[in-house]
């Protein structure tokens, strides 16, 4: 009986020994698969666990043969699959296929992390093409900075909350006038944030590729706050994706922030802003009470050699100048209407995105307390707004598919606006 | 002064009359208070891309959306080529704006994401007109709408399938963040969403004045609701912005849908997001 019994089990060893053999590959997990085995006895489990001993099959037991009440799953790779659904099949031991192909579903994990959960090594591993949270952003500008000798970063102050207020500057030389870029100042417009981060690789790319450019940065320096409200920005990521102001309590009142685009000293407390702090477009209790507003100014008016100011927002497609608190319009009216027809031209000429462009007040609504309305009375002549994709399909919450089109495109009208400015100086 | 408003509001709480059937719970009649509007507004000739013709071409886009919108048909404005306005005096009292439009269709076809125009483009033209009333009661806007091949649309099988497989016995869909923070939204819920916005315009429709620019923001929540007729029915939390005010407008509304009927707006009731808010922004 015994004897029978042992002979028994050799034969099944040799079996599976005499129907395969030991190749070993390259690591990879193409076509493997994972069996789900369902063991009916205690024999069974005993075989399940003479088959674990097999070294040379190369399975990987997820869940070891315990007990026949307890599934068994084993990650078979190819070369074993056939001896070892033999074996199952000769010893009538029933199973699942619980995963096709293994490399597949790695694959696809893999793709999803890259997506939402990346931690790039360069900013050319960096994906441009989703959206990314502070930190996610903050460690992107510390590897362009490390990346780059032409970059550096400047702390320009510090939110309500202690973030440290960001800026990318882009220079080739010393005491240079520079052009200014902002995105994100109003934290839900989240493709504006994006848009920055890549505007940002593109200046490094294109410098010493692209003349235009490269004549750009050997006359001005660039200036990039991406985040400019990283308080709204961290709040649209933990709680409220539609937060637009900053997040500083108001006294007296249980509603939180300041519309950071209506905090400025530029027509401030007229129509076009709010005096109640539960509205988006409240103004604050003064102008640049905001600390992340301050920032900006300090830095405008101690840089004092700044030619152009560029305030990123979105949606509705649009290109903007001043004025937003008067319908006086700027004295420079005509040039700015021409050069924002010209920008608008450029960023329509790459997938046909159409924009409207004129002043602030005419166009879109009266806004007292702006950003380039402030900029531009202070002599920074070519002040412009942008408004970005879309017209209010998607809105705030534009797909991540269109941010680099999005980005694409702007940095067309970018350029005519750099470019206008460097043949222009003043 | 707040609490003024609030007792104003709690006065003057009134059933509207420009939804077929609706009951709207608890519907401030006034404003938040809101930037003055210092402006005045065109008369005459407009500028087709500054924000008076717009916002007009904008509420004709409502009234369209209302009446021919399903889940597989929306209508965004693409451009407004030509408009003017006057004021009328004779009946109602209002400012009238004549407007000559460009829309199209997003809702049908497969997207080409990074193309902004898509679909087909329809022209259209519309008088829309803004009521001027004596006392601070909002009184919806007046809408006549013509647009070229209109009446060739009729359902399509797509909307025929979707309409099938959702008024089956045990269909019982409920989503909710249509679409997500990043944009995304399935193949699958997408009917759902365009539902949304269609019946979002109903209220966008009655909420708007020429202080006011709406869209929908985004689907906080829908669930499907059992009925006993043949109708795809829904209960829906959106979100709605104003680009004026820059307001995320929180309302909850009961839609019905069917191929031949399409969307009726059944109840709509409006989520202050505060509690002392006391309205939305419908400003005069």
């Amino acid at each position: 009986m015994l004897i029978a019994t042992l002979c028994k089990k050799m034969t099944r060893l040799l079996f599976l020994g005499a129907l395969f053999v030991a190749v070993f590959a390259k690591r990879t997990f193409k076509r493997d698969q994972v069996l789900r085995i369902n063991a009916k006895d205690d024999a069974q489990i005993s075989l399940l666990k003479e088959l674990s001993e097999q070294a040379h099959l190369g399975l990987d037991f997820w869940m070891e043969p315990v007990h026949e009440s307890l599934p068994v799953d084993v990650h078979v790779p190819f070369h074993s699959l056939q001896a070892v659904r033999a074996f199952l099949a000769y010893n009538q031991i029933q199973y699942q296929v619980m995963i096709m192909d293994v490399q597949g579903l790695l694959e696809n994990e893999e793709r999803e992390m890259l997506k939402y959960n990346a931690f790039p090594r360069s900013t050319d591993d960096f994906v441009y093409s989703t959206y990314h949270d502070l930190k996610s952003i903050y460690s992107f500008m510390d590897m362009l900075v490390a990346e780059n000798s032409m970059v550096s970063k400047i702390v320009i102050g510090k939110s309500y909350e202690s973030r440290p207020l960001n800026v990318l500057k882009f220079s080739t030389g010393a005491n240079r006038p520079g052009i200014w870029i902002d995105t994100g100042i109003h934290s839900r417009e989240w493709v504006t944030q994006a848009s920055g981060i890549w505007f940002a690789k593109k200046i490094v790319t294109d410098y010493r590729r692209d003349p235009v450019l490269t004549d750009i940065l050997n006359k001005y320096d660039i200036f990039l706050e991406i985040v400019t409200n990283p308080d709204g920005f961290a709040y649209t990521h933990s709680s409220d994706r539609m937060w637009r102001k900053t997040r500083k309590p108001n006294p007296g009142s249980s509603c939180v922030g300041v519309d950071p685009n209506r905090n400025w000293d530029a027509g401030f407390g007229g129509a076009g802003s709010s005096s109640n702090p539960c509205t988006e477009t409240y103004r604050g209790p003064s102008a640049h009470s905001e600390p992340e507003v301050k920032a900006i100014v300090d830095f405008v008016k101690s840089h004092g050699n700044l030619k152009a100011f560029v305030s990123i927002h979105s949606y509705s497609q649009m290109l903007l100048y001043p004025y937003g608190y008067k319908s006086t319009p700027a004295k420079d009216q005509a040039e700015l209407y021409q050069l924002a027809r010209k920008a608008v031209t450029k960023l329509w000429s790459l997938y046909n995105t159409y924009y409207r462009y004129g002043s602030i007040i005419t166009t879109i609504y009266q806004a007292s307390g702006g950003t380039i309305d402030w900029t531009y009375d202070q002599g920074i002549k070519y002040s412009y707004t942008f408004e970005l994709r879309d017209t209010g399909r998607y809105g705030f919450i534009l797909p991540a598919n269109q941010i680099v089109p999005t980005a694409e495109e702007t940095w067309l009208a970018l350029m005519a606006i750099m470019e206008h400015t460097k043949n222009n100086p003043y | 002064m707040e609490v003024f408003w609030l007792l104003l509001s709690l006065s003057l709480l009134e059933l509207s009359a420009a939804l077929p059937g609706s009951h709207s719970t608890r519907r401030p009649t006034d404003p938040a208070p809101l930037q003055s509007q210092t402006q005045t507004m065109a008369t005459g000739d407009l500028v087709p891309t500054h924000f008076p013709a717009r916002r007009a071409a904008q509420v004709a886009l409502h009234h369209l959306n209302t009446h021919h919108g399903s889940p597989f048909r929306v209508f965004g404005l693409q451009q407004v080529h030509t408009a003017t306005a006057e004021d009328q005096v004779v009946g109602t009292a209002g400012r009238k704006y004549s407007l000559d439009f460009s829309v199209t269709d997003y809702g049908s076809s497969v997207c080409f994401r990074s193309m902004t125009n898509e679909g087909s483009v329809l022209r259209c033209s519309a008088e829309v007109l803004f009521p001027r009333t004596e006392t601070h009661t909002h009184t919806p806007p007046e809408v006549h709408l013509r647009c070229e091949d209109l009446t060739h649309i009729s359902s399509s099988p797509e909307e025929l399938a979707f309409y099938q497989k959702h008024t089956a016995p045990h269909s019982a869909i409920s989503a909710h963040d249509l679409p997500d923070s990043q944009g995304n939204i399935s193949q699958d819920m997408q009917p759902f969403w365009h539902l949304a916005r269609v019946a979002a315009s109903f209220i966008m429709l009655r909420e708007s004045s020429e202080n006011t620019e709406y869209n929908m923001a985004q689907v906080a929540n829908l669930t499907q609701q059992e009925t006993s007729e043949k109708q795809l029915m829904l209960k829906y939390h959106v979100l709605l912005h104003d680009i004026v005010s820059q307001e995320i407008i929180h309302w909850k509304l009961l839609c019905s849908w069917s191929p031949e009927g399409g969307v009726s707006v059944l109840e709509t009731e409006w989520l202050p997001k505060c509690p002392h808010d006391t309205g939305p922004p419908t400003a005069n």
